[in-house]
């Protein structure tokens, strides 16, 4: 029995039901939503859309329900140690239900100019979604990688959506392929996990884990070794997921071909999904290895994994034109940044993983959504020159984009720089020098994404605008689309500005993933 | 006595405001100015100009109470404003200045409505924009100067590069995108690697006032002195620093750590006295190897801000590039965040670093590079606009010369030069801006006496001319004079070359003169240049009467400085104003560091 979860009745029960009553309510409206699909005319699709959203809503509401059991800091778990919630995953769900509802309002003008109005969209972000959330409160391994790859499916059709579209194919074979097999490495190494620990359930895992750290049962051979192999297979797949180098190659390909609402979705729900996992490996089963003797832990191999990440992902975005494999490489570059908060390892870190994908979540999803705005028959609102003079055209789309872009290069005053601001600080309050030197390349990579980002301020504000006649178009922003993204504006400047409710939030993160690991260590030591 | 400074204060007897208070009101009424300019509709140009430049001209009248009723009594901070920003951190939004920053912050609101006014004929698009950017950009210098708190200093010290980037970008010449887009990644590299010496001393500090908190304390009464209210503030700073220093002594050894404890204090002050403390054999309580790297972090942020060579790079295109009023706003505004980061941070809060003889030695070569190699490369331009941005990288490398002096002369000259050349290098480039709006050129090659057609154009520019090289009775001639002076006592050699600069000045100066307005017209274009209009006479007006006053009677300037600059050289040599004897001085002269490095070998 582990003694950190609450104890657990002998059968799951309506209590435990009651934990997954979000999951269950999302499960229903994306199935009646593909029922809904087939029961509607062709004129009448985009209500799906509405239906989903009205889903998220009530999702939402069922998982304010459990704001109140964060409070206690401690995980409760629910059939018997499979679920798990915690603060993260309170927070982290409510972050998925964002990130969907965002891609889903921004896809409906879309999806309806394209003539690829059809509910199965819909219910794949749903069920993408509920992989997610899945991911968020699993506490076993298996429980996982299901929720995982539930996850992760979706999103491979969702890339290939536009069938007609070489590049969409294209980019979901490419993105398939390398992305099953990325799983097939992190499935071999759980299984060497479950293998070494004889546990399925983390908390066990972590415990089994801390006594061989310490050294404790080296009769048939030092674990340690093996559970280094497992480490790395299971860091390939997760790191494979959120895009890190040297996994990053499916990237802006996947992010180009992609329906640009799509890569909006990838950019920020399956990619929070994958931190989430990551920072349950790392920081809950695979804790008591973040350093270790005579071995390298994973804080050094991910250190180098991060510096890596935003170099390469700085580095490359300099020299696209084309917007989305831009923005693909920052967010590679936003991955090797968040990296860095898990490579610190303190409270600060934890708080600036979670305040950064929460606030980047609502910057990316803005940026693009503004992109998808100037879409013309797929050609035009790509490259970057079709920013050109979008201020003449288009000035409240320019000032949003130009809080969005802002917000991601991290200037003073945006949702960003706060972000930023702890990762990079975390790393100086851990007080290893070495982590001071990643914090120097750190800032000379927000250098050189301000170049970059200062890109899009120069083509909206600087140039004039190009010579193309279906510039003169309007945008294609709905009412519902505008106000979202004038209110995620807002936030990204509010919490700039006053950022202390959301670190109140990211703290409860923090909190929890500090309370779980202490008690699981500390139980192995005692 | 105190009661002078209460404006609008609930409880009389501070120097607080509150929360919301004068000194708010003067940083951010420009900023609502810009919002409501861009409710304007861009059509009626005329309007949104006047409105800009009334709305300059209020805020300039806003801070004037600040002179009025300052209380020349009191050491430090006033006006502050005090209020909880971002607990988790220990950024607090804390405003106030003292006499350094009031003058910058008055040459800052005078400068405001120049800036604006200057700009009617020169700026022909995108009026609303140019004029909302303009406002904005004013809210954010005012504030780096009267920022108390480090993480504010820092969000106003790098929000104003988005501002700048789109007045040079948006309005600049022919080569605006290169310069624009330099201009940002210069500052950005020197402010972003400032934020991780930030970082660094925010931690380290919190550990070091948790182990020697009285030190601290006798060296916040060093800043203080008789300023009740501050002393608060500082305290409260230091308290939660300590209490952070406190918890990750806890959490390193594996105790309970207090949970509501922030990570530190964000107070500059706090920081100061942390950084100036000293134990009783007279150590700095911060490392001189850890000092070294803080303020080479620091340094190179505000040298590009200066900028010292060889990082002034950016500098000639910028103001080339940039339009009148931008280019005013550089030279006038932008560059003294530099210098005065260095009074402010550098100074007090790496004493042993800032007067390491390595360190010094190094910094004042670069300034004297920086003096030489401007004036030379000043003296070879064939654009107008040009000579004076090389002048500015002379005139601010004897600014910092004269700062690394650490004595009184010494800053309060640095000061008074910050002070001087941003009414004088504004004004120059302003008068360059008037003969382009006539001319659309700025080659000295295109002009040649202009003296007998805009003979009071000729005139202003001429006391300009001669502030700039420092004649004395007009404003450059005070600091440079002071700031010399201070340079002898300290260092013959580094004070020879320095006034090299002055030399050098005076002829590249003059002989631009010479070239643009004397002699007879040579080219037809320039026969028939109108003179001075009203509205030009109206902004030359006070930037003159501005040279001559403070060249005659800089006394009121000096006044407010001294304070400051007292208690920095207090903070650097806690010995300076200790010993009165000729033989005390030369003692104190040289610098603790120096001694302790002397007495080890």
């Amino acid at each position: 029995m582990l003694p950190l979860l609450v104890e657990l009745p002998p059968l799951p029960t309506l209590r435990d039901t009651a934990f997954i009553m979000p999951e269950i309510i999302l499960t229903l409206f994306a199935g009646a939503a593909l029922v809904l699909d087939v029961a509607l005319p062709r004129s009448k699709k985009h209500l799906t859309a509405y239906f989903s959203l009205i889903g998220l809503a009530f999702v939402a509401i069922a998982l304010a329900q459990q704001v109140a059991m964060t409070a206690s800091l401690l995980p409760i778990s629910a059939f018997y140690g499979m679920l798990f919630i915690d603060g993260l995953s309170v927070v982290f769900r409510f972050v998925f239900i964002v990130a969907a509802a965002f891609s889903i309002l921004y896809s409906i003008k879309y999806l309806e100019f394209e003539r690829e109005q059809r509910g199965e969209y819909y219910a794949l972000i749903l069920f993408s979604t509920l992989g997610m959330m899945f991911v968020a409160t699993s506490g076993d391994l298996i429980a996982l990688f299901v929720s995982f790859e539930l996850m992760s499916l979706s999103v491979y059709v969702l890339v290939g959506y536009f069938k007609r579209d070489k590049r969409s194919n294209e980019a979901a074979m490419k993105y398939f392929l390398t992305g099953i097999f990325s799983s097939a490495l992190m499935l071999y190494g759980l299984s060497l996990v479950y293998g070494v620990t004889g546990h399925t359930n983390l908390g066990l895992i972590s415990e089994t884990i801390a006594g061989y750290v310490q050294g404790g049962t080296a009769e048939s051979g030092d674990p340690r070794l093996l559970l280094m192999v497992a480490l790395v297979l299971v860091a390939a797949g997760l790191l494979f997921k959120i895009a890190a180098v040297p996994f990053h190659m499916w990237a802006p390909d996947a992010y180009e071909g992609a329906p640009t609402t799509v890569t909006a979705f990838m950019s920020v729900g399956p990619k929070a999904g994958a931190y989430v996992l990551l920072a349950r490996m790392l920081l809950f089963a695979l804790a008591p290895m973040r350093e270790m003797e005579n071995l390298p832990g994973w804080a050094a191999l991910l250190a180098v994994v991060a510096v890596l990440t935003m170099t390469v992902g700085n580095l490359a975005a300099v020299t696209q034109d084309n917007v989305k494999r831009l923005l693909a490489y920052s967010s590679i570059a936003h991955a090797g940044y968040i990296l860095l908060g898990i490579v610190s390892g303190t409270d600060m870190g934890y708080q600036g993983v979670a305040f950064h994908i929460m606030t980047y979540t609502l910057m990316n999803t803005g940026v693009f959504a503004i992109i998808i705005a100037l879409h013309r028959q797929g050609v035009i609102g790509e490259n970057l020159n079709d920013l050109n003079g979008l201020f003449s055209r288009a000035p409240s789309a320019a000032v949003l984009m130009l809080i969005f872009i802002l917000g991601l290069a991290g200037i003073p005053s945006t949702a960003g720089f706060v972000g930023k601001f702890f990762l990079f600080g975390s790393l100086i309050q851990s007080g290893k020098p070495w982590l001071t030197y990643i914090a120097i390349i750190a800032v000379l990579n927000a250098v050189v994404a301000f170049y970059y980002y200062a890109r899009f301020a120069r083509a909206m504000f600087l140039n004039a605008p190009s010579e193309n006649i279906a510039d003169a178009s309007p945008l294609l922003l709905a009412p519902s689309v505008r106000i979202t993204l004038t209110l995620s504006a807002i936030a990204v400047l509010f919490f700039g500005i006053y950022p202390q409710p959301l670190i109140n939030v990211a703290d409860i993160v923090a909190q929890s993933i500090t309370t779980v690991y202490a008690q699981s260590s500390g139980i192995a030591l005692r | 006595m105190m009661l002078s400074n209460v404006f609008f204060a609930a409880e009389p007897a501070q120097l607080f405001f509150g929360p919301i208070g004068l000194l708010s009101l003067v940083t951010w009424l420009p900023l609502v100015g810009g919002l409501i300019v861009l409710l304007f509709d861009k059509r009626r140009a005329d309007l949104i100009k006047q409105f800009a430049t009334v709305w300059m001209t209020v805020c300039f009248l806003v801070s004037l109470p600040l002179v009025v009723l300052w209380n020349y009594d009191v050491r430090g901070l006033q006006f502050m404003e005090t209020a909880d920003w971002i607990p988790a951190i220990g950024a607090k939004y804390q405003l106030g200045v003292d006499g350094l920053a009031l003058t910058l912050v008055m040459l800052t609101t005078f400068l405001g409505p120049i800036v604006a006014l200057c700009s009617w004929n020169y700026i022909e698009k995108r009026q609303k924009e140019y004029y909302a950017l303009l406002l904005i950009m004013q809210s954010f210098m005012i504030g780096v100067f009267a920022a108390v708190d480090l993480f504010l200093f820092y969000v106003f010290f790098e929000v104003m590069l988005v501002p700048m980037y789109l007045l040079i970008g948006i309005w600049g010449g022919e080569r605006r995108l290169y310069s624009a887009i330099k201009f940002f990644v210069y500052t950005l590299v020197g402010s972003l690697l400032m934020l991780v010496a930030v970082f660094k001393f925010y931690f380290t500090a919190a550990e070091t006032v948790a182990k020697y908190p009285t030190e601290v304390k006798a060296a916040v009464e060093v800043i203080v002195g008789n300023n009740a209210p501050m002393r608060g503030l500082v305290l409260e700073g230091v308290e939660l620093a300590r209490r952070a220093g406190v918890a990750y002594a806890a959490r390193a050894g594996g105790g309970s750590d207090d949970d509501a404890a922030p990570l530190g204090t964000f107070n500059i002050y706090a920081l100061q006295a942390i950084g100036s403390a000293r134990d009783a054999q007279g150590r700095a309580l911060i490392p001189l190897s850890l000092q070294v790297w803080l303020f080479a972090g620091f340094a190179l942020a505000l040298a590009i801000k200066v900028p010292m060579v060889p990082f002034h790079t950016w500098l000639p295109d910028a103001h080339v590039e940039a339009p009148t009023a931008g280019s005013a706003i550089l030279a006038g505004i932008l560059l003294k965040i530099g210098t005065y980061g260095f009074v402010r941070f550098n100074f007090p809060m790496f004493p042993d670093a800032s007067m390491h003889p390595t360190v010094a030695s190094v910094m004042a070569t670069l300034a004297i590079v920086g003096i030489v190699y401007g004036s030379m490369v000043a003296l070879a331009q064939k654009d107008m606009k040009k000579t004076i941005a090389y002048s500015s990288v002379a005139h601010m490398g004897t600014t910092m010369l004269s700062l690394f002096a650490f004595n009184p002369n010494g800053i309060n000259g640095a000061a008074l030069q910050m002070l001087s050349h941003g009414v004088t290098s504004a004004a120059l480039f302003i008068l360059i801006g008037i003969l382009y709006e006539r001319r659309h050129t700025r080659l000295i090659a295109d002009f040649g006496g202009v003296v007998n057609t805009m003979p009071a154009f000729s005139a202003m520019f001429m006391i300009a001319t001669l502030a700039s090289v420092g004649l004395p009775l007009l404003n450059g001639f005070v600091g440079e004079f002071i700031g010399l002076r201070g340079v002898f006592e300290a260092n013959i050699v580094w004070a020879f070359w320095g006034t090299t600069g002055i030399i050098l000045g005076a002829a590249y100066m003059l002989w631009l003169y010479e070239r643009v307005f004397l002699g007879a017209v040579k080219n037809p274009k320039n026969a028939d240049l109108p003179d001075l209009s009203a509205r030009e006479w109206a902004y030359l007006t006070p930037l003159v009467a501005a040279m001559i006053l403070f060249g005659v009677y800089p006394k009121p300037l000096v006044t407010f400085l001294n304070a400051t600059t007292e208690v920095v050289v207090r903070q650097m040599r806690p010995n300076y104003f200790g010993s009165t004897t000729k033989a005390g001085e030369e003692q104190a002269a040289v610098s603790p560091a120096t001694s302790d490095t002397a007495a080890r070998d």
